[in-house]
């Protein structure tokens, strides 16, 4: 076991040897980089308050195993070459033992090259299906990838008996990603795409696309995939437009603001793939999410007093993973943590039940998203 | 033929939004040459003080109010604190400096409001407005209103006024201007108020159709800088005219070929526009009569 005091980590940071006579100053350090600022702060800032909030819950129960927990947290902006730089800097000035972070798949592929070559576990918060495709050994991620919100939303669209759709993407990284890999799976689903457009994340007014979508022939549903006020804007406009279509959102918006921002009557009907934290308050007594979702929510909203985002509950359920992996390896060794992340089985999070297999490092299936609906201004799942 | 309705309805919403915008740049680039690429950042703060206030309790109208005069107030702080030490500087390192300007309130907005997507009620309801088959939202008709409402108010001042008058002097030549007994000084503040009111109320205006968050200044900043550019910069007609020329461009472009190319268009055209007559399609012509 790597147990340092806080002199020996000063004077002498190879020389763990003698840390060992003085445990109870022992520490796990855990680092992080995520997009605090920059454009994907949306997204990055509830991460790292998630992770700040749970360190310090965790260490007010005692730690893991009696050992306390540091956050180390840079804020990479998004940027892959800033991650690089702090995925080093954690790895050789920090030594931690394990990172979570890249809030950005950009971000992402920077950390996951230095903490492979350095052999340290590293769990991510983006969600591009190449982070874990192919398999790395080190590499792990929580969210689900656009693959499966697309595989989610086109299961729906068929069980209603539809075959023509529509999409109006993003050109952002989120939507352009999910717009490929939506059209990569349509086919599986015996649906055909009639209609692709798209807008830029800044625009303003999207009714030019979406008129024209109403105008192609046959167009039997819609689909969305996009984040940030785009998705706000586009459903407005399908509103102006008197549009009835069946309405798909992606999970990139999946949050109370979105409802705020395009209006609960633009909003009505709308569907999307979401996760179970989003819907937490009116989940079943016997759901098994139920009780972590819940709790994340409640302890989030009372430390922060905003809204708790389904991104947010990424960074819960990675530092879920890596804690209950430390404490199961009973060691904060890198690579006793992975071998122990990867043996993880039915760990229940916000976003899914974690079950990761040496072939399989995103441990989630499709259950994992609930088929969402705006109903007056409130989330309902679909059956 | 309500496609082609549609089309210009959705073109002329959003360039309305460029043009109030590209308004904004006319002032201060009159009274010094200098583009002021914290312009959208004023359009950001319009928006997120109405947020604010409206969230606070206070009634839209006064929210609004309240918006445009403190985003004044930070136009007058920027210039006496920013550009006002840096008065003998080249043109160029005074836009170096609005931007720097751009990027530490774009900071400070970040701390402030915090980074999340915000709007307020529109003005006139939701409804959409039907005309032969095609829609507009009145929040629309707002905008369009203000930015031809600044445009007469800019036209007037730059054309009827002493203070409009000093303005352009100031702009052709300062020592002139201070010789015939402008206070350059005085202008110099009043064109960074007026253009951060111009700005706020673009975002006030803007934000229940744009949407508002502490980074959105920066498109804002572009695609009115882009239709200041088209129409040629300081005339009031020509950001007018650029504004919504690069709108309709827009929106005509998604419609009828691909949305794909509809910003490339827009670029194409004004590249091909500033080849042609590199002034703008309005030049400085107006300008340099004075």
């Amino acid at each position: 076991m790597k147990t340092t005091t806080a002199i020996a980590t000063l004077m002498a940071p190879g020389l763990t040897v003698l840390a060992l006579t003085t445990p109870a100053l022992a520490e796990i350090r855990i680092g992080a980089s995520l997009s605090a600022t920059g454009p994907a702060a949306f997204l990055g800032d509830p991460q790292v308050k998630t992770l700040e909030m749970l360190v310090e819950e965790l260490n007010a129960k005692g730690g893991i195993n009696g050992e306390e927990v540091t956050l180390i947290h840079y804020d990479d902006g998004g940027d892959p070459n800033k991650a690089r730089t702090f995925a080093t800097r954690l790895i050789e000035d920090d030594e931690v033992v394990a990172i979570i972070g890249g809030t950005t798949t950009g971000a992402t592929m920077s950390i996951l090259s230095v903490a492979e070559d350095a052999e340290i576990p590293f769990i991510s918060l983006a969600g591009a299906i190449e982070i874990i495709d192919p398999v790395r050994p080190f590499t792990f991620k929580t969210p689900h990838t656009d693959r499966m919100a697309c595989q989610k939303i086109f299961e729906d669209i068929q069980a209603r008996g539809f075959t023509k759709v529509a999409m109006i993407s993003g050109t952002d990284g989120f939507g352009a990603s999910m717009q490929a890999q939506c059209k990569e799976v349509i086919g599986d689903y015996g649906l055909t795409l009639v209609a692709d457009e798209s807008y830029n994340p800044t625009d303003a007014d999207m009714t030019a696309q979406l008129t024209k979508i109403r105008n192609t022939e046959g167009v039997e549903a819609l689909v969305n995939p996009g984040f940030g006020q785009g998705p706000s804007i586009v459903t407005r406009n399908y509103a102006q437009l008197g549009l009835e279509i069946p309405f798909y959102q992606s999970h990139g918006v999946a949050s109370n603001g979105f409802i705020d921002l395009a209006g609960a009557d633009a909003a009505e009907g709308v569907r999307l793939p979401g996760t179970a934290l989003l819907v937490a308050d009116i989940l079943p007594e016997g759901d098994a999410q139920r009780e972590v979702a819940v709790a994340y929510k409640t302890a989030f909203e009372e430390a922060t007093g905003t809204p708790v985002s389904t991104f947010g509950g990424y960074a819960h359920d990675a530092f879920l993973i890596l804690t209950d992996a430390i404490a199961r390896a009973g060691s904060s060794e890198p690579q006793a943590i992975r071998d122990a992340i990867e043996a993880t089985t039915g760990l229940v999070g916000t976003t899914g039940t974690y079950s990761f297999t040496p072939e399989d490092h995103l441990g989630l299936d499709l259950s994992a998203f609930r088929m969402l609906e705006i109903r007056d201004g409130a989330w309902t799942t679909v059956e | 033929m309500s496609e082609l309705l549609q089309f210009l309805f959705s073109g002329v919403t959003v360039g309305a939004v460029y043009a109030l915008v590209a308004l904004g740049f006319t002032i201060i680039y009159n009274a010094s040459d200098v583009v002021n690429f914290a312009q959208g950042e004023f359009v950001m703060l319009g928006g997120m003080i109405t947020f604010a206030a409206h969230a606070a309790g206070l009634p839209l109208p006064l929210a609004a109010i309240l918006a445009i005069a403190l985003s004044a107030a930070l136009g007058v702080a920027m210039n006496k604190l920013a550009v006002e030490p840096a008065r003998g500087a080249p043109v160029v390192s005074l836009i170096i400096i609005t931007i720097g300007a751009s990027i530490f309130i774009q900071g400070a907005a970040q701390i402030v409001f915090g980074k999340q997507i915000h709007s307020f009620p529109a003005f006139s309801g939701d409804a959409p407005i039907r005309v032969a088959g095609a829609t507009i939202l009145p929040q629309s008709l707002w905008v369009i209103g203000g930015a031809v409402a600044v445009f007469v108010a800019l036209w007037l001042f730059f054309t009827r006024t002493l203070l409009g008058r000093a303005v352009l002097a100031t702009s052709n030549n300062r020592l002139a201007a201070q010789l015939v007994g402008i206070n350059t000084n005085f202008v110099m503040t009043l064109s960074f108020a007026l253009s951060a009111g111009i700005g706020a109320l673009a975002g006030v205006l803007a934000t229940p159709i744009t949407l508002t968050a502490y980074n959105v200044g920066i498109a804002f900043a572009l695609k009115g800088f882009a239709g200041a550019m088209l129409g040629g910069m300081g005339n009031p007609k020509g950001a007018l005219v650029g504004g919504f020329s690069i709108g309709l461009i827009e929106a005509l472009t998604a419609g009828y070929l691909s949305s794909t190319y509809k910003d490339a268009a827009a670029f194409v055209v004004i590249l091909a526009v500033l080849f042609l007559m590199p002034q703008g399609l309005f030049g400085r012509k107006s300008t340099d009569r004075v």
